[in-house]
């Protein structure tokens, strides 16, 4: 990096969409106006989700300064008192010790937030490709994979398979063809992960060396990244990254000048879940419905064009480079016996402080949520966390002192998964979040398999039943043995997976089904059938806010007196109460609810 | 047929595995999926116009009738859905006249329901021409939505 002083703004897709190109143009203009001798640069996701805008202030004599929730009237605070005057803003600063940032352990993430995505130069000035080097100039491709089995990488993409066995069986597996592929699972498709997404944006290099080392360790000379299309800044990073490597020799013909030879593509998903199972996933790079096959033979033995292959995700790629440099016994000291290095999660939901974050394998559930997430917003409940997404399930908060690590979480009904961590409060129905997954599935299961889709349709339909108050005795048994039919019978891990969002609801929250099948009640007041809205005259100002959201003219009333909801016309949806200040909507549920839908309060 | 289409058909025709950017390509010269060009993708790959249509049907991304001059993507995440995206679907539904996966009948709005943006930690948010929109609430998106709407 340059020696003069920097100001760096996080501009990952989160950035952009809370403001931070408004406040990297604001930071140019102010800079550029008072002709100060301070570069302004783009950066990728710090991971600090909930206080982006982000900005870091570089000081030439090595010191950084990190600002959050940055807007364009802060920014020029910013460039007056710390730039130029020298005085950092104390208000705005986001302290060393913020345990969000500071309990982290950050390996895939360390030059996320830090180097410019779109600089190779940057990436280099930082040991970037000097793994590649070393393993080209002074290792056998045996020795690499020794070094990743010694290391103790599992996959990062949910199954948690040894990493190093994976390298080995496509090594040794004869090709036919005599072409062998590295492919890299970047179709992060569950809903509430972004961690893919926020490395390929803010280290883009670093899953290229890892794919590039891996083609070398079992001899591949092709090799795909296989990115889903909703994620067009991660494409467009990749596509300049992938640029800046063939000018410089680190993919192509003679690999840093050695006689090693590896092609690499990038190719945009189009938008199919099952696309991240991977034998689904090398259709479609073939160009065929994305459906998955029986396996053995798996990818190694027989993968895309029917030649060996070696799929991992993103950030087992990540490591690779790391591994490399630190030496397999320094990553091996990281995390749990089984489980070892970091794992990178993507906190959301309703906890107080989302973002990315990177943790030792090994630290509990609590740690993270309520000391680095801060806790529940609004110093509400904590209900559960979903993990793994639909293939994964619900922990209730009894169990937040759960190790992470592959083989705790699996026993607790989840799964590790790519490393979604959704958090969810006593406003979060857990029927809801079941009923939510299996259409989730059942819309995206490919049809082959009988029992995923019918099944998962069949579970579906029982489950909305339940949510909207027409639930049966019954039901649960029917759920059940669907769900354990699903299980055996489906062939790839969508399928099997699918029933596991319900399993666990069922395991841990099995009283809030009893209660909506048996009382119509919906404790979290969510399920929309067994609720009613209703206002409070006491509380009610007659500011007529809801009577203005309301898209049904519900709600309604003069200025300045009480207004009343009408249950006939109201679809529930929750405006009104979202949109009130005073607190004066009320939810009720059960009992009480189909009282209040009688006099029609 | 269109001289980018001719062109795109050209450069792709001898590359392996090119169906799905082949698709991919003609929607971004057409905004949709004609039926004509995909006919015309299955001469130039020497597979059936079934089997084309059978694989842009399988993925969410490909449509088959022209789009709106704008496009919304409302998210239905996991951290959406339990941020409330439901009730966007009403804001939606109400200011515009149309359910998601349809469009206005003037010809302004293609509304999509999409599984995840990634954006969670900012959900519930919709993306509205490749814009992410995120920390909304119903009466956000209903203004949003007008200023689109009224051009600005």
């Amino acid at each position: 990096m340059s020696g003069r002083p920097e100001v760096a703004v996080g501009m990952s897709s989160c950035g952009i969409a809370s403001g931070a190109r408004v406040v990297f143009d604001a930071l140019k203009k102010e800079v550029a106006g008072r002709g100060l001798a301070v570069d302004v640069v783009e950066t990728g996701c710090v991971g600090a989700c909930h206080a982006e805008p982000l900005v870091e202030v570089r000081q030439a004599d090595g010191r950084k300064y990190l600002y959050g929730n940055v807007d364009e009237a802060r920014a020029r605070t910013i460039v007056e008192s710390h730039l130029a005057g020298g005085s950092p803003v104390a208000d705005l600063l986001i302290p060393d010790d913020y345990t969000y940032l500071a309990r982290q352990k950050r390996i895939i993430l360390s030059n996320c937030g830090v180097i410019d995505p779109e600089s190779i130069e940057q990436y280099m000035a930082r040991e970037g490709y000097s793994a590649l080097r070393k393993v080209l100039t002074s290792m056998t491709p045996e020795a690499v994979i020794e070094e990743v089995k010694k290391s103790g990488l599992r996959g990062r993409g949910g199954a948690g398979f040894s990493t190093g066995m994976k390298w080995t069986f496509a090594r040794d597996s004869k090709s036919a063809t005599g072409q062998k592929y590295v492919v890299c699972n970047a179709d992060e498709g569950d809903p509430g992960a972004f961690m893919n997404r926020s490395v390929l944006e803010g280290d883009p290099h670093a899953v290229l060396e890892g794919m590039v080392i891996c083609a070398f360790a079992i001899g591949a000379t092709e090799g795909y990244i296989y990115v889903r299309a909703e994620y067009p800044l991660a494409i467009k990073r990749l596509q300049i990254a992938l640029r800046q490597m063939e000018e410089r020799r680190l993919v192509g013909n003679g690999i840093m000048g050695t006689a090693f030879s590896f092609h690499l593509h990038i190719k945009e998903g189009a938008g199919a879940f099952v696309c991240g199972e991977e034998t689904a996933l090398m259709g479609s790079i073939e160009g065929r419905r994305g459906m998955p096959r029986l396996r053995p033979p798996f990818p190694a033995v027989r993968g895309l064009w029917d030649s060996p292959t070696n799929i991992n995700n993103v950030e087992t790629y990540a490591n690779i480079p790391h591994i490399l440099t630190m030496g397999s016994a320094e990553f091996a000291k990281i995390g749990t016996e089984k489980s070892k290095g970091t794992k990178v999660f993507a906190l959301a939901g309703k906890i107080k402080r989302g973002g990315m974050v990177e943790v030792p394998m090994g630290i509990t559930l609590r740690e993270v949520i309520f000391d680095m997430g801060g806790g529940i917003q609004g110093d509400r409940k904590f209900k559960a966390v979903q993990m793994g997404g639909p293939s994964g399930g619900c922990v209730p908060e009894s169990m937040a002192d759960l190790q992470i690590d592959y083989d705790s979480l699996s026993a607790s009904g989840a799964i590790m998964g790519s490393g979604g961590m959704v958090v969810m409060d006593e406003s979060t129905c857990m029927v809801d979040v079941a009923r939510y997954f299996l259409s989730f599935v059942q819309s995206e299961s490919c049809g082959k398999c009988t029992f995923c889709r019918i099944g998962t349709k069949r579970m579906l339909e029982i489950l909305t039943r339940i949510t909207e108050g027409k639930g049966e005795e019954k039901d649960i048994a029917d759920l059940e043995e669907l769900a354990m039919t699903i299980k055996s019978s489906s062939l790839c891990g969508l399928g099997q997976t699918s029933p596991n969002p319900v399993l666990t609801t069922l395991r841990y929250f099995r009283a809030e089904y009893d209660d909506h099948i048996r009382n119509r009640r919906c404790e979290a007041r969510k399920c929309k059938a067994l609720i009613r809205y209703a206002v409070d005259a006491d509380a009610c100002t007659g500011c007529m806010l809801c009577a203005r959201v309301c898209p049904t003219k519900a709600a309604r009333g003069e200025r300045k007196k009480a207004h009343t909801i009408d249950q006939d016309a109201c679809i529930r949806c929750g405006l009104c109460f979202e949109a009130c200040r005073f607190h004066a909507i009320t939810i009720t549920t059960g009992r009480e609810a189909l009282q209040a839908a009688g006099r029609n309060a | 047929m269109e001289q980018a289409f001719q062109a795109l058909l050209e450069d792709w025709k001898a590359v392996k595995g090119n169906v799905i950017p082949l698709l991919q390509k003609t929607q971004d010269i057409y905004g949709y999926l004609p039926l004509e060009a995909m006919r015309e993708i299955a001469r130039t790959t020497g597979k059936s116009a079934a089997e084309i249509y059978g694989v842009a049907t399988f993925y969410a991304q490909f449509r088959f009738t022209p789009m709106g001059k704008h496009v919304m993507k409302v998210c239905h995440g996991t951290a959406c859905h339990v941020q409330g995206a439901d009730s966007l679907d009403t804001v939606i539904e109400s200011k515009l006249g149309v359910a998601p996966g349809n469009n206005t009948a003037d010809g302004k709005f293609t509304i999509e329901r999409v599984a995840c943006l990634g954006c969670c930690s900012l959900a519930p948010v919709v993306m509205i021409d490749g814009e992410v929109y995120g920390r909304l609430t119903g009466d956000k998106l209903g203004k949003i939505v007008a200023g689109i709407g009224d051009g600005k």
